[in-house]
């Protein structure tokens, strides 16, 4: 019996007198408190770096705030978010960070998927391929993105150099709206690929062969294989996968400010390319106002939960179906 | 007993390692150890000078004559390109408990900000005899970085007159005068220089008359008395007849294909210096130094400055002592000589940042000067005769943004072709947006 997931509605409460014990784990009372100053140190860290900055800008957002003179707060209530829900540069930012967010992360997961299945052969020079997929991930994001940024110009550009060989015009990569977005989504998709590439590269090595050899003797193709072995096997690892890259989406921030250059924070001279996280850094650090910087903030927590929300319930009703 | 001994070990672990948390969390408190005051007079201090852009200080090698005056001073300079980046990390600073910024450089446009919201966050020069030396520089210089309550907050360091340079071979090129003089006569208005563009055109194709729209808009505004606000600090920059005729002129040049197409202090600006993709810049003073160093050494005798159809200014900064430093009086010292008039001399000397002081502006060094690499033009008298024509300005706190808002509005226009209406219309939003 090969569990492919832990079970996670298995109880944690004690076991019934009687019956067997399930982890061997001694059942004396004072003895429960040991594993709980293993992980205070955790808890710690995050309470004061993580928690408290949480609700403390919950608590900013409430107020009026001059970032100059962060020490003055004026209570506004929840003004700031209906200014926010009212402002057609928010949803021009919740767009684009939605359109950037799919062009960056669908056709970085399908090429993940393949590579990694291209790399589960034995193929020669495995370990130079693996190693050198995982360095775009390895580089800062501000070097990188100003080395693309290099290559996407419009007159001096590499990308544009090449398509002039072919005969095409110079496209202007930063004016356009899908065109920046197309350029942003490449920096973020080289930087990733390799690490999700690995990530289901692990997954795949635990699959047994036992699967793949008779699937292979009841008669299917390779494709058929990886169709119906695989990826099934692979279901907890690509939702894994697709939560990191949500959340990850919706936080792009420092490929979109430095594609930009000066107009940068306000996401190119119309906005083209504004995401959530710019109109976070636009409006709290260039406008000055850190209380409604601080409303785009948990605007941007609450999206990101609902749509983890979304994708986890998606893929149990699936599985729940399918058992 | 096995249960207990195995308790006891893991409280001691858990206890270990936070006390070692706490002691790696603790600040290392050895470089704070200078903070007598003034206890010993030649105590080894060590200054952070924060500042931004193109000052020159550095370049100029005032930092290391003030060392050798003073050995127990040690300046830790740092900059950063742009102004726009530079001043939240400096608002930041100035909310630490225990500052990390001992001179911070104060942009004119950031002034009328600092002097109104931020006065509590500086230290007040006067404390430090600052009044003695208000008679050395320009009154309008002096009055910008004054609070109401007559606190004063800033030294000013440069100002910037603004005029033409341009690229002798390029207008050669074009069968245009290359004479400055004979410039100077000819570009009467923003019209006339405009029309010289249109012949320019007309004979070199893929080269752009003007560097930016953005930078020929803030060369015709920078001449205005009143900009965005008015006297009473009400906003006035979508009533002002002299934004609007700045931005007609600015999409004038646009619709005829004059400008280059990009932002200043850009990559692809900063290439067109050397590739010659643009044949004329309004640059201020300060800008010779930038010029100088983007061209390189190819560039020495191409270029020539001409004054321009009005007497305009951009720029020219303060340098102000944040109220958190611990080392107030050591930075006044600094600020003090680096803005007195034999070091202002220098620098325009060698970086081409034009004097706030009247006294170094008025030296025979400066009047006199000619620029070799601008073929001996005589920048001290082009950019003096500016400078002593600039009206008194009106600042006010939020500029900076809203000449933000309008030149990224003209720059929609020329790389996504929006119309003129729809750009302004979006630059009033975006203004809207940020100041209101």
């Amino acid at each position: 019996m090969v569990a492919t997931e832990p079970d996670v509605r298995q109880s944690d409460l004690p076991a019934p007198a009687g019956t067997a014990r399930r982890h061997g784990r001694p059942r004396r009372p004072g003895a429960g408190l040991t594993p709980y100053t293993f992980v205070l140190p955790f808890f710690v860290v995050f309470g004061a770096f993580g928690l408290f900055p949480l609700i403390y800008t919950a608590w900013v957002s409430l107020h009026k705030v001059d970032f100059g003179t962060p020490e003055k707060m004026t209570w506004v209530g929840f003004k700031n978010y209906s200014t926010l829900l009212h402002s057609e540069f928010f949803w021009n930012a919740l767009r684009n960070t939605f359109t950037i967010g799919v062009i960056s992360t669908v056709p970085q997961l399908l090429m993940a998927l393949g590579l990694a299945h291209l790399l589960n052969y034995q193929v020669r020079g495995r370990t130079f391929f693996r190693v050198a997929m995982l360095m775009p991930y390895a580089t800062s994001v501000a070097a990188a993105t100003l080395v693309f940024t290099g290559l996407f110009g419009r007159d001096f550009g590499f990308i544009n150099w090449l398509l002039g060989l072919v005969g095409f015009d110079h496209i202007d990569w930063q004016a356009g709206r899908w065109t920046s977005q197309i350029a942003i989504s490449t920096i973020v998709t080289w930087r990733w690929t390799g690490y999700n590439a690995l990530i289901y590269l692990a997954a795949m090595q635990s699959i047994s062969t036992d699967l793949y050899e008779s699937a292979a003797i009841d008669g299917a193709s390779r494709w058929q294989q990886f169709r119906y072995v695989t990826i099934p096997a692979l279901r907890p690892t690509i939702l894994f996968t697709i939560i990191i890259s949500t959340i990850g989406a919706t936080q792009i921030f420092g490929e979109p400010l430095l594609f930009g250059g000066q107009v940068g924070h306000s996401g190119g001279v119309s906005r083209q390319y504004q995401t959530l996280g710019l109109l976070l850094y636009d409006e709290g650090w260039r406008n000055s106002k850190l209380g409604y910087a601080a409303a785009v903030a948990w605007t941007m927590f609450v999206i990101i939960l609902i749509a983890v929300l979304v994708n986890a319930t998606l893929a149990r009703g699936r599985q729940r179906s399918r058992d | 007993m096995y249960t207990v001994r195995r308790r006891t070990r893991a409280l001691l672990g858990a206890l270990i390692v936070g006390t070692l948390a706490i002691a790696g969390c603790s600040s290392n408190d050895k470089s704070d150890s200078n903070t007598g005051n003034g206890a010993n007079a030649n105590a080894p201090v060590t200054l952070n000078v924060r500042l931004f852009g193109t000052f020159g200080y550095k370049e100029a090698g005032l930092f290391d004559a003030y060392h050798t005056l003073h050995p127990n001073v040690t300046i830790n300079f740092s900059s950063i390109q742009q102004e726009n980046d530079y001043y939240p990390v400096l608002q930041q600073n100035l909310n630490a408990a225990k500052g990390s910024i001992d001179v911070a450089g104060l942009e004119v446009g950031r002034i009328a900000d600092v002097t109104q919201n931020l006065s509590a966050k500086f230290t007040d020069l006067n404390t430090l005899g600052a009044s003695s030396q208000e008679s050395s520089f320009y009154p309008w210089k002096w009055k910008a970085a004054t609070t109401t309550d007559g606190k004063v907050l800033g030294l000013g360091t440069d100002v910037g007159p603004i005029a033409i340079a341009y690229r002798t071979d390029l207008f050669k090129q074009a069968g245009l005068p290359t004479d400055r003089d004979e410039l100077a006569k000819k570009w009467t208005s923003w019209d006339a220089f405009l029309a010289m563009g249109a012949q320019y055109k007309a004979k070199m194709g893929k080269s752009a008359f003007i560097d930016t729209s953005s930078g020929l808009y803030n060369t015709i505004l920078g001449g205005s008395v009143k900009q965005y606000y008015d006297e009473s600090g009400t906003p006035i920059y979508d009533s002002n007849p002299a934004v609007k005729q700045a931005w007609d002129t600015a999409v004038k040049a646009i619709q005829e294909g004059l400008t280059g197409k990009v932002n200043q202090f850009s990559g692809d600006w900063d290439k067109g210096f050397a590739s010659g993709s643009f044949a004329t810049v309004g640059a201020p003073s300060w800008m010779i130094g930038y010029i100088k160093g983007k061209a390189g050494d190819k560039g020495s005798g191409k270029w020539d400055i001409a004054p321009g159809p009005n007497s305009a200014n951009w720029g020219g900064s303060y340098l102000g002592i944040p109220k958190n430093s611990q080392h107030a009086k050591e930075a006044y010292d600094l600020i003090k000589w680096l803005t007195e008039a034999p070091q202002q001399v220098t620098l325009f000397k060698k970086g081409g940042n034009f004097p706030s002081s009247s006294v170094a502006a008025a030296d025979p060094a400066v009047a006199g000067y000619t620029e070799p690499y601008f073929n001996n033009a005589p920048t001290g008298k082009i950019f003096g005769d500016v400078a002593a024509k600039l009206p008194v300005q009106i600042i006010g706190p939020k500029d900076g943004a809203i000449k933000d808002a309008f030149s990224t509005a003209l720059l929609s226009i020329e790389t996504q072709g929006k119309s003129p209406d729809e750009a302004w219309a979006a630059a009033l939003k975006n203004i809207k947006n940020a100041i209101g």
